[in-house]
């Protein structure tokens, strides 16, 4: 059946009363009425309306509705900054293993060794790899870190005896930044981007003062440039007393080739669920695990694994350490999304020093391939480069002229893209170039994969320079067509409504 | 490839990036190596934990150890789920953005607030993300009363965020397990942003929410309840408490244990609320030719938009856990949610009047619970948890070192899977590790 | 939706604003131009009457699915009345921005901020 014209139901919706899949055990202790053990006040009247489906019914139900889901496994995720390279199932297959998936987070540590050894090794991988050498994994995605960045660097100035106010960052940052300064009380100043696509650093200079307390910066950018005023810049911010901060969502460019320590980052947060092959999930769940520098080691978030010598002869231990004066303290419950390390670490076993090296590098080979197919013919056109020079991971394009010339957006564009079998690239981002397309292969990617979809570009413009239309009424062939996101936001319906 | 870009090397792409940043030597980590490999070496690290197969498992502190049926491992496995990115894209993502729809839907069931929202990261931090929230909804009120009962997790993870919001925060201590009424209606004030209470509280004592939360009605404070989703089909709900907002650690809904993470915080309001709501919406819509269809509703809150006045920085959240939990809740339905929330209950009664008879243990308090509660050891907890440990049981939570005052005491969870055998030994357990350092002494 | 336009009889601020003066009061609102960037609105938050708006400075947001907007002060003062029809339907400030679409009314404290104001042919000019 063509699934456009599938009839959709919510799981409320096949809800047929008296009907179950759960079989639960007997009580087999005594049952008197719940009245007797708790007061009535306490106790709720109806149950909540839950769907009552048997399970066949629910297997069927989510089965449909995985396949009205494209994903990575299926097809080409061309996401800047998302880095959507392919989730190995080795990873699912060892987190799984009940040594991991089945241990409670207040086991004792000395019960725990495996799990406190292997989050130890991560830590020290990631050190590695970032060229920072204390690292917690607490935050659990990259926002997450970025607030434990900004919450370790009023803690670095307060312990110096000062309060400062202002945190820079580009323009070109990616949105967490600026909620995450809001979140941790600074607040943000913009610095601007140059024509080569690095900081203006004429700007930054007239910006660096004693009240800014960071500049939170990623390296590349989303531009997928690096900078090459880095050092300068560091060398800035850290005679002006701040720290400098790393969003490492571009890391997946540089590993085994550069290191934001080297840079001279104080800070770095991690995404697991990008440059070590976490699975998106859809949203989720990911990690965003912070490295950071000798002075900023004290302020970190407690506890922190560490691993001790027995001095007796007998192995290392590993265990959580509370005592940590000058912590932060807890951004989360218990230690962090262990099942998230369990898969980075495999992955990062599996890959090895070589292996990563080479990821980035193919990664950056990839990019700059599709790129130079995409300044060919029609795309070289009408969505030209917006920074032209070799670019790292990813590139940014402009649909400035398309729109112009052929009358069709970048999110026409993005949307006819769908019927042809890719995920757009990020669109409308960053917010310096317009009607940008921000586009990361990643290394997973074969050059069959990246040669057909710069042809369904081409295609796509095409089609636009003899018929406009198409894209603008576009997709046509997916679950569903445009949807009205002024009615679910004007009227939200963000429930079924019950009965 | 090389040829099309115009280089002869890819080492002249990286020219880019200067020369004394250039890292001249390998990362120092082994090689890679080849998935059996990869494999052993993990399986090993697992090996070494003590995990709910080797120990009988009466841990929680926000965490249990439920059994997860199979249906939902085998949806959550499927690639459809597993590897697509956020649903930016809406029309390519109709069934994550579903999915959501009816994680949602359940979760406002659950706690009778209107709107949910797809979920944070897990319970204690989202307590911190609903005290940002109340800053901006009473326009500016920067003090919290929070009650001792609240997770201690959670109570530490606010005071990490408050130093970022200018927060103060004061604590209202527990009397015989339960929050101090007093106490907290004389620390709420006109200044009071939000009064933050836990149900059931953190020594498993349940919370006469409603007439706590007076106090917050007052003075025009947010009354935001931390719930166990697990409970919830018993236990009055906190919409109908009078909750403003009802969130908590979403774990024991379709998720495994994973030594903490991750797991998934839902996060529920009332309808005024919603603007000011953290984290994504699925809405439902039409599409051009009329079809019903979801989308990422109220974008304009969230970081990619607003930026720095965002109602949250959250952007990767726990999609996949929220889903789990989803499928759970479908398997247990209506009649088995609630069932199930009756067997917990009656088993804790059971597990509370066999470790209450047994010499040397106590209760350490008599407030009523639901599924998990606290006794006090006439010996030292550490001594009795190793000694239980070496009989394959992980008899409890030590209290002592969040709570300094129950140095001596011992959270005890039941899940459906302590059977009444399991019980009744580790109530022998106890028995036996007391005594035997009454006799040590 | 409306066709472009920019009643004369109206004063208008570079940050895509109109006032219409009437002695001592005026009304506010946003242009033809800025609904038109702005996309369908789909919420728009009123300050509250008896706040103070200055020239220059935003006073509320007016949010489509994609975007939220400041809306700037053409003059300064305190407003004695908002549009409260907007709540149930934003979409008049895209239907009908001079009119229908108001945002707020203000008792004007700096009548010579006028001279600042653009006419609609200067202001159409500007746009380019």
């Amino acid at each position: 059946m063509n699934q456009q014209d599938e009839q959709v139901l919510t799981i409320f919706e096949r809800s047929k009363r008296g009907r179950r899949a759960a079989v639960l055990p007997d009580a087999e202790v005594p049952e008197p009425p719940l009245e007797q053990l708790i007061p009535a006040k306490l106790l709720r009247d109806e149950p909540p309306r839950l769907p009552e489906v048997a399970e066949p019914e629910i297997v069927r139900h989510y089965n449909r509705l995985s396949r009205r889901n494209f994903d990575l496994d299926t097809g080409f995720y061309p996401l800047g900054s998302c880095t959507m390279k392919h989730n190995p199932r080795l990873n699912e297959r060892v987190a799984a293993l009940p040594g991991h998936a089945r241990l409670h987070p207040a086991q004792q540590p000395k019960r725990a060794q495996g799990a406190l050894e292997l989050m130890w090794l991560l830590q020290e991988s990631l050190a590695e790899i970032c060229g920072l050498p204390h690292v917690s994994l607490q935050p659990s995605a990259g926002s997450h870190g970025e607030l434990a960045g900004l919450l370790l660097t009023r803690a670095f100035h307060a312990d110096r005896g000062e309060a400062r106010t202002k945190v820079l960052a580009p323009d070109t940052s990616h949105g967490t930044n600026p909620a995450s300064v809001t979140m941790a009380g600074y607040e943000i100043v913009k610095v601007a981007t140059d024509e080569r696509g690095g900081v203006e650093m004429d700007d930054l200079r007239a910006k660096v003062d004693d009240e800014v307390a960071c500049l939170m910066l990623t390296n590349p950018n989303t531009l997928g440039l690096f900078d090459e005023n880095i050092a300068e810049i560091a060398g800035l911010i850290h005679e002006a007393g701040g720290t400098l901060y790393y969003d490492g969502a571009n890391l997946n460019a540089v590993m085994g080739h550069s290191r934001p320590g080297d840079m001279g980052f104080d800070i770095v947060h991690v995404n697991l669920h990008k440059s070590f092959s976490q699975p998106h999930g859809g949203g989720g769940p990911g990690a965003g695990p912070i490295a950071v520098s000798e002075r900023i080691e004290p302020f970190l978030p407690r506890p922190q694994v560490v691993r001790r010598e027995s001095g007796n002869g007998s192995g290392p231990s590993f265990d959580l350490d509370y005592e940590r004066p000058k912590s932060i303290g807890r951004l989360r419950g218990f230690q962090g999304n262990f099942g998230v390390f369990v898969r980075s670490y495999a992955y990062i076993l599996s890959l090895g020093a070589d292996g990563l090296a080479e990821a980035s590098e193919t990664a950056v080979l990839n990019a700059n391939y599709l790129k130079a197919r995409l300044a060919e013919g029609r795309a070289g056109k009408h969505v030209p480069i917006a920074f032209d020079r070799h670019c790292m991971h990813e590139f940014v394009l402009s649909g400035k002229p398309m729109k112009k010339d052929l009358g069709i957006a970048t999110l026409d564009l993005a949307k006819r893209l769908l019927d042809f079998g890719f995920h757009p690239p990020t669109v409308y981002f960053p917010l310096l170039v317009d009607e940008a397309l921000m586009v990361e292969p990643t290394e997973t990617e074969t050059k069959e994969s990246l040669d057909a979809f710069a042809e369904a570009i081409d295609q796509i413009l095409a089609e636009a320079e003899a018929d406009p239309d198409k894209a603008k009424s576009a997709p046509y062939t997916t679950p569903v067509r445009r949807l009205d996101e002024v009615k679910a936001t004007r009227k939200p319906v963000v429930r079924q409504p019950p009965g | 490839m090389l040829a099309a870009i115009g280089v002869d090397s890819v080492d002249e792409l990286f020219a880019q990036v200067p020369e004394p940043l250039r890292l001249d030597r390998p990362l120092r980590l082994p090689e890679g190596m080849s998935e059996v490999e990869a494999y052993e070496r993990l399986a090993e690290l697992a090996a070494r934990n003590a995990d709910c197969e080797e120990q009988v498992c009466f841990l929680g502190a926000g965490m249990y150890d439920h059994y997860v049926p199979a249906i939902v491992d085998a949806i959550t496995q499927r690639s459809e789920f597993l590897t697509p990115y956020t649903p930016y894209q809406p029309e390519i993502s109709q069934g994550g953005l579903q999915a959501m729809f009816e994680f949602q839907t359940a979760m406002s069931e659950l706690t009778a607030l209107p709107v949910a929202t797809a979920g944070l990261y897990e319970g204690p931090s989202s307590v911190a993300s609903a005290a940002y929230l109340a800053i901006g909804a009473t326009k500016g009120r920067r003090r919290f009363v929070v009650s001792r009962g609240v997770h201690p997790h959670s109570r530490e993870t606010l005071a990490t965020y408050a130093v970022g919001f200018g927060a103060e925060i004061e604590e209202v201590g527990l009397e015989d397990g339960l929050t101090d009424a007093a106490a907290l209606a004389r620390a709420v004030d006109g200044e009071t942003a939000a009064v933050i209470l836990q149900s059931p509280n953190f020594l498993g004592s349940i919370e006469d929410v409603e007439a706590l939360g007076a106090a917050a009605k007052q003075h025009g404070a947010l009354l935001v309840v931390a719930v166990d989703p697990m409970t919830l089909g018993v236990l009055r709900p906190p919409g109908e408490c009078g909750a403003d907002i009802a969130l908590g650690e979403g774990q024991p809904l379709g998720n495994r244990l994973d030594f903490g993470g991750p797991s998934f915080g839902f996060f529920c309001g009332a309808e005024e609320l919603i603007r000011k709501m953290p984290g994504r919406i699925a809405g439902e819509t039409d599409d051009v030719d009329g079809r019903r269809g979801f989308v990422l509703a109220l974008q304009t809150r969230e970081q990619h938009i607003r930026r720095e006045k965002a109602t949250h920085n959250i952007c990767t959240a726990q999609a996949l856990n929220a889903l789990a939990a989803t499928i759970h809740l479908a398997w247990l339905g209506r009649e088995g949610y609630r069932e199930l929330g009756e067997l917990l209950v009656r088993r804790t009664a059971y597990a509370r009047e066999r470790l209450a008879a047994v010499p040397g243990v106590e209760l350490l308090h008599e407030a009523p619970v639901a599924r998990e509660f606290a006794v006090r050891l006439d010996a030292p907890v550490a001594t009795v948890l190793e000694r239980c440990a070496e009989r394959g049981i992980a008899a409890g939570y030590p209290l002592g070192r969040e709570y300094p005052e129950h140095e001596d005491g011992l959270l005890v969870a039941i899940t459906e899977r302590r059977t009444r055998a399991q019980i009744d030994d580790l109530a022998e357990a106890l028995g036996v590790a007391v005594a035997a350092e009454a006799v040590a002494v | 939706m409306a066709d472009a336009s920019y009643p004369e009889e109206l004063l208008y601020h570079p940050d895509h604003d109109w006032a219409q003066v009437d002695g001592e009061q005026a009304t506010f609102g946003i242009t033809w131009y800025a609904q038109d960037s702005l996309g369908e609105v789909v919420f728009y938050d009123p300050p509250e009457v008896g706040a103070k708006v200055s020239k220059d400075s935003p006073y509320a947001e007016v949010e489509s699915v994609k975007a939220v907007s400041d809306v700037i002060a053409p003059l300064s003062g305190e407003i004695v009345e908002v549009n409260e029809a907007l709540a149930d339907a934003p979409e008049r400030i895209n239907e009908d921005p001079y009119a229908g679409g108001w945002l707020v009314k203000v008792r004007l404290s700096e009548p010579s901020e006028l001279e600042s104001l653009l006419g609609a042919a200067d202001y159409v000019a500007l746009l380019g």
